[in-house]
C-alpha cells in the first residue's frame, strides 16, 4: 500500500512540478527583452537550449535578488529533467525532440528575462548609492 | 533536543509564513485570500507554540508530543479548509457555493469516521491516534482534491496566474508530503526524513509569499500554456 501511494504522489508531484514551471515560464514569456541583453546574451528574438548554461552564468554575476532564488533554482532543475527526458524518452518517442528543445528554449527565456530584471535592480542600487 | 540545523529551518519555515502574510497585506489581497492566510498566521501560532512546550517540557516529553500532533491536525483542518476556499473562487462564477461546501464538510466528516473506525480498531491511545491518523488521512484526501482542482482549472481554462500558482504550490506541498510519509512507512529506520520533512513545510510558504508579492492580483496567463500535452 505504502508502495503504491509511494508511486501515485511521486507522480503527482511530477506532474505538478512541471504545471508549476510552465506558469512560472508563461507569466513572464510575453515581456520582451532589453536590446542590452539581446547583446549580452546573444539572443535574437528566440532563445535556444544551447544558450541556458550561459545566461545562468551571467546571472551568476549579477547581484541575487532573494525572492527569484527559488524560481531560479525550480526552473534548473526543470531543465535538468527536460535534458533527461531528451536523453531517455525521447529516443523511443521522436516528437518529444521538439517539445524539449521548445521547453528548454523558453527556460532560457525565462533566464534572461530575469537576468533583465537583475541588471535593472543592480542599477537602482548602484543610483541609490551615488544618490547617498 | 533539535540541533542547530533543525533550529535554521524551523527559524526559516516561520519567517516564510511571516513573508506571506506581510506580502499579502502590502499588495491588498489579505482579504482575498482570507483562509490562505489565517492558515499561515494559525501556523506561526502553532511554531510559537510548539518551541513553548519543546523549551518547557523537551523533546521526549508526552506534553510536547501532545502539542505537536493535537496542533497538526488543527493545522491539517486549517489547510484543507483553504483548499476548500481555493475551490470556491475557481468556481466562483458557477454559482456552486452552496454544494462545495456541502461536499467539503460531508469529506471532512467522512474522512474524520473513517480515521476514528481504523484507529478503534488497531489502538489504545484513542485521542492521540485519531489525530494522527486524522492528519495523514487529510493530507492524502488533500492530494486528491488539488489534483481535481487542477483538473478543473484545465477543463475551464482558467486565467489568473495568482490562483493558479497558489493551487499548483499546494499540489507540490500536498504530493511532496504525501511520497514522503510513504517513504517513511517503507524504510521506517531511514533517518533522512528528519530532515526533508521540515524543508517540504519550507516549500508552500516560499512559493505563496512570491505568488502574492511578484504577481499582479489581476494578472492572466494563456490557459493553452499551462497544459503538458499542447491543445
Amino acid at each position: 500500500m505504502a508502495t503504491l501511494i509511494f508511486l501515485l504522489s511521486s507522480a503527482a508531484l511530477l506532474q505538478f512540478f512541471v504545471s508549476y514551471c510552465r506558469s512560472l515560464i508563461a507569466a513572464c514569456i510575453k515581456q520582451p527583452l532589453s536590446a542590452e541583453v539581446r547583446d549580452v546574451t546573444g539572443i535574437p528574438s528566440t532563445a535556444s537550449a544551447a544558450d541556458f548554461a550561459r545566461v545562468i552564468q551571467l546571472l551568476d554575476l549579477c547581484p541575487e535578488r532573494p525572492e527569484e532564488r527559488g524560481r531560479i533554482r525550480a526552473i534548473n532543475t526543470y531543465f535538468w529533467l527536460l535534458n533527461v527526458v531528451r536523453a531517455t524518452l525521447a529516443r523511443a518517442i521522436p516528437s518529444l525532440v521538439a517539445w524539449t528543445d521548445m521547453e528548454r528554449g523558453q527556460c532560457t527565456y525565462f533566464a534572461a528575462v530575469t537576468l533583465d530584471r537583475r541588471i535593472a535592480f543592480s542599477r537602482d542600487m548602484l543610483a541609490q548609492q551615488i544618490d547617498v | 533536543m533539535p540541533g542547530s540545523l533543525e533550529y535554521t529551518i524551523w527559524c526559516l519555515a516561520t519567517l516564510l509564513e511571516v513573508a506571506v502574510v506581510v506580502s499579502a497585506i502590502g499588495r491588498r489581497c489579505f482579504g482575498r485570500y482570507l483562509c490562505l492566510n489565517l492558515y499561515m498566521l494559525s501556523s506561526l501560532v502553532v511554531s510559537i507554540a510548539r518551541y513553548w512546550a519543546l523549551s518547557h517540557y523537551g523533546l521526549r516529553s508526552s506534553e510536547y508530543k501532545y502539542c505537536y500532533f493535537y496542533s497538526d491536525a488543527i493545522l491539517t483542518i486549517f489547510l484543507y479548509l483553504a483548499l476548500i476556499t481555493l475551490y470556491l473562487r475557481v468556481f466562483d462564477e458557477m454559482n456552486v457555493d452552496k454544494y462545495v461546501r456541502l461536499a467539503a464538510v460531508a469529506l471532512l466528516a467522512g474522512t474524520a469516521l473513517f480515521s476514528y473506525g481504523v484507529v478503534q480498531q488497531s489502538s489504545n491511545k484513542m485521542l492521540t491516534g485519531f489525530f494522527f491518523e486524522l492528519s495523514q488521512n487529510l493530507y492524502f484526501v488533500g492530494l486528491v482534491l488539488t489534483y481535481v482542482l487542477w483538473g478543473a482549472i484545465l477543463k475551464l481554462r482558467e486565467t489568473r496566474t495568482q490562483l493558479i500558482q497558489l493551487v499548483l504550490s499546494l499540489g507540490i506541498y500536498f504530493s511532496a508530503f504525501a511520497a514522503t510519509f510513504a517513504l517513511g512507512n517503507m524504510f521506517p529506520n531511514f533517518q533522512f526524513f528528519g530532515y526533508v520533512v521540515p524543508v517540504f513545510g519550507c516549500l508552500l510558504p516560499l512559493a505563496w509569499a512570491f505568488a502574492f508579492w511578484r504577481l499582479a492580483p489581476d494578472a492572466r496567463i494563456a490557459p493553452a500554456r499551462l497544459a503538458v500535452v499542447p491543445r
